[in-house]
């Protein structure tokens, strides 16, 4: 249960994942931040204004899957470091990465699951760390489809330790 | 001969609560003068690597570093402010006079009005060997690491789980220490659960329901015993388990740094919602002696936001008793409190509000708890 041990549960993840034909279509903003607290600088970041304004700052945000294009601005906005990007079609996983030092494009490296067990290797197919992220990088991983909604953060170093 | 300086408003403590105070009331032309102990401003922000939470409008997202920097930079550039660092405050007298130790020298102050934005002390837990070296409180362990890039061990066991707890095992997971464990004895996580779930996926077991025993270890920690609790956080005999570590943090709570307040013959109340003695106030902050006013962690703690806020409305209303009226006053307070209210409005902050139901009104008052020292 997510409040004892940080994991969220299946169930708390299907309330923020849309449905099949949604992935299908193309990347799509995952925003895993499941109690209601008071911060709102992801409704900000996001040019499309996918992200529904919050009439109560304590509001738990609440994605438009139909206007979120997975253009991925939110994702270093988050101090929570809770919003991924999932490209279906083309494999593809975005997400927030604050250690030294940043992985390189085309380093395979360790995809971790949500109670951070290495469960697969991915590939490093983008960094972005430009200054408006401030520190914030964020990278972009190829996977296998059966670990897109598994895979939440990665291992940088020697793929046998 | 001791100096004696006089003033419109004089701020103690410059963290985000004593800044934002200051600034407030200078660029209502009030001559004001901050008083901090450490070398410069800042406070807690100074230590505070990671993003912020809170809302946008008070800086959320970014770091609290950056935040303080800024603020910084905006007292610099105010005439009306005159820092001085290095100054502890001492003591406050009943000539309505406080005493600050500065750089070494003693000198007195006297201001019309006093905002006490002191923040909060750490709190201490008790379990065999705790005076080994090696358990550290958080604040010290951010200090050492984020202030001078000194390590405090290799592998950390992380007592508390709340956000101080979560966001530090952060901080040093991305200083390459290993956190063994995060060991919280409440039933559930108390912090963010996005600041949980950010070390839980780097592989940082949060054992809820658990505490620590004793330190291990002859000269130094060597490890930790922990041990399981049930419903009433009573020892679960049995359950004991062995964690190797060379570092024990405790990030278990803070406690209002009130003493001045006391001294100043502030009524108070002890809250526990709010960490401890704090001081009977207003809506404005002002506490039950008229020239003193209280913000941020002193009176209750809380979040970075919130005591910007706090020492907003303070700084605004000591001013405008001073008598640096401005016509925005009422409009500009009124949108401060509206702000604190809404970063207070939802379960997050039901605490906080518990808490301050305690502090105001004439019935509290007569609950101070130093009256007998009169
Ligand atoms: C690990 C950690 C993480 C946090 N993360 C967040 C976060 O993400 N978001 C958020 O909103 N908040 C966060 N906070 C809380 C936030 O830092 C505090 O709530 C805030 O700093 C309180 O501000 P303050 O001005 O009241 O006190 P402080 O920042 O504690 O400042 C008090 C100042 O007073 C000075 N002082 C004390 N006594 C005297 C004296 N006698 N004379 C002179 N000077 C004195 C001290 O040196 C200090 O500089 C975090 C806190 C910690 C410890
Ligand atoms: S991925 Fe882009 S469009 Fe979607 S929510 Fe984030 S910022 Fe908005
Ligand atoms: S910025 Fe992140 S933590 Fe804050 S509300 Fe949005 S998703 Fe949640």
């Amino acid at each position: 249960m997510l409040k004892r041990t940080g994991i969220p549960t299946s169930d708390d993840l299907q309330s923020v994942t849309p449905d099949k034909e949604r992935l299908l279509e193309g990347p799509v903003a995952i925003i895993e931040c499941f109690n209601e607290i008071p911060c709102d600088p992801c409704f900000y970041s996001c040019p499309f204004k996918a992200i529904k304004k919050f009439d109560d700052i304590n509001d738990k945000p609440e994605l438009d899957y139909s206007k979120c294009t997975g253009c991925g601005n939110c994702i270093a906005s988050c101090p929570g470091l809770a919003i991924f990007v999932v490209d279906y079609p083309k494999n593809r996983l975005s997400l927030p990465y604050e250690f030294l030092p940043l992985p390189s494009v085309g380093d395979k490296v360790w995809g971790l699951n949500r109670a951070g067990k290495s469960i697969c290797q991915v590939e490093v197919i983008k960094v972005k760390d430009p200054d408006k992220n401030d520190k914030t990088a964020v990278i972009t991983i190829r996977l296998s489809k059966k670990y897109l909604m598994e895979v939440r953060h990665i291992k940088v170093g020697d793929l046998d330790e | 001969m001791i100096l004696l300086i006089n003033t419109d408003l004089l701020v103690i403590g410059g963290g985000p609560a004593g800044m934002t105070a200051a600034l407030k009331a200078a660029k209502r032309k009030a001559e004001v003068i901050i008083v901090e102990r450490y070398h410069e401003l800042g406070g807690q922000l100074t230590k505070q690597t990671h993003r912020f939470f809170g809302s946008k409008s008070e800086q959320a997202g970014t770091r609290g570093i950056d935040i303080a920097r800024g603020l910084t930079k905006e007292i610099q550039n105010m005439s009306e402010i005159k820092v001085l660092t290095e100054a502890t405050a001492q003591g406050y007298y009943e000539d309505k006079i406080v005493t600050v130790s500065y750089q070494n020298k003693f000198r007195k102050i006297r201001a019309k009005r006093i905002i006490i934005a002191t923040g909060a002390s750490e709190k201490m837990m008790l379990f065999e060997n705790n005076d080994l070296p090696g358990v550290y409180g958080a604040g010290a362990i951010q200090t050492l690491m984020n202030l001078y890039g000194i390590l405090p061990g290799k592998k950390v066991i992380m007592v508390g789980a709340g956000n101080i707890g979560l966001i530090v095992s952060y901080q040093l997971l991305q200083a390459g220490v290993e956190v063994k464990a995060v060991i919280e004895a409440d039933s559930e996580i108390g912090g963010y659960l996005v600041h949980a779930s950010k070390i839980r996926r780097t592989g940082v077991p949060i054992y809820t329901g658990h505490s620590v025993k004793s330190a291990i270890g002859e000269s130094s920690v060597k490890g930790a015993e922990i041990i399981k609790l049930d419903e009433n956080w009573q020892m679960i005999t049995g359950t004991e388990r062995f964690i190797k570590a060379d570092t024990i943090c405790l990030a278990v709570g803070l406690r209002p740094l009130v003493s001045l307040l006391i001294q100043a013959d502030c009524a108070m109340v002890y809250v526990p919602e709010l960490g401890g003695d704090v001081p009977i106030r207003d809506e404005n902050l002002k506490t039950t002696n008229d020239q003193i006013f209280v913000a941020g962690d002193a009176a209750g703690i809380e979040e970075a936001t919130a005591a910007m806020l706090e020492g907003e409305i303070a700084g605004l209303k000591a001013a405008s008793e001073i008598g640096y009226l401005s016509e925005d006053v009422v409009e500009e307070t009124r949108r401060l409190k509206r702000e604190l209210k809404k970063l207070r409005g939802g379960p997050i902050g039901r605490k906080i509000r518990r808490g301050l139901s305690k502090v105001r009104g004439d019935d509290n008052v007569k609950k101070n708890r130093y009256s007998h020292l009169r």
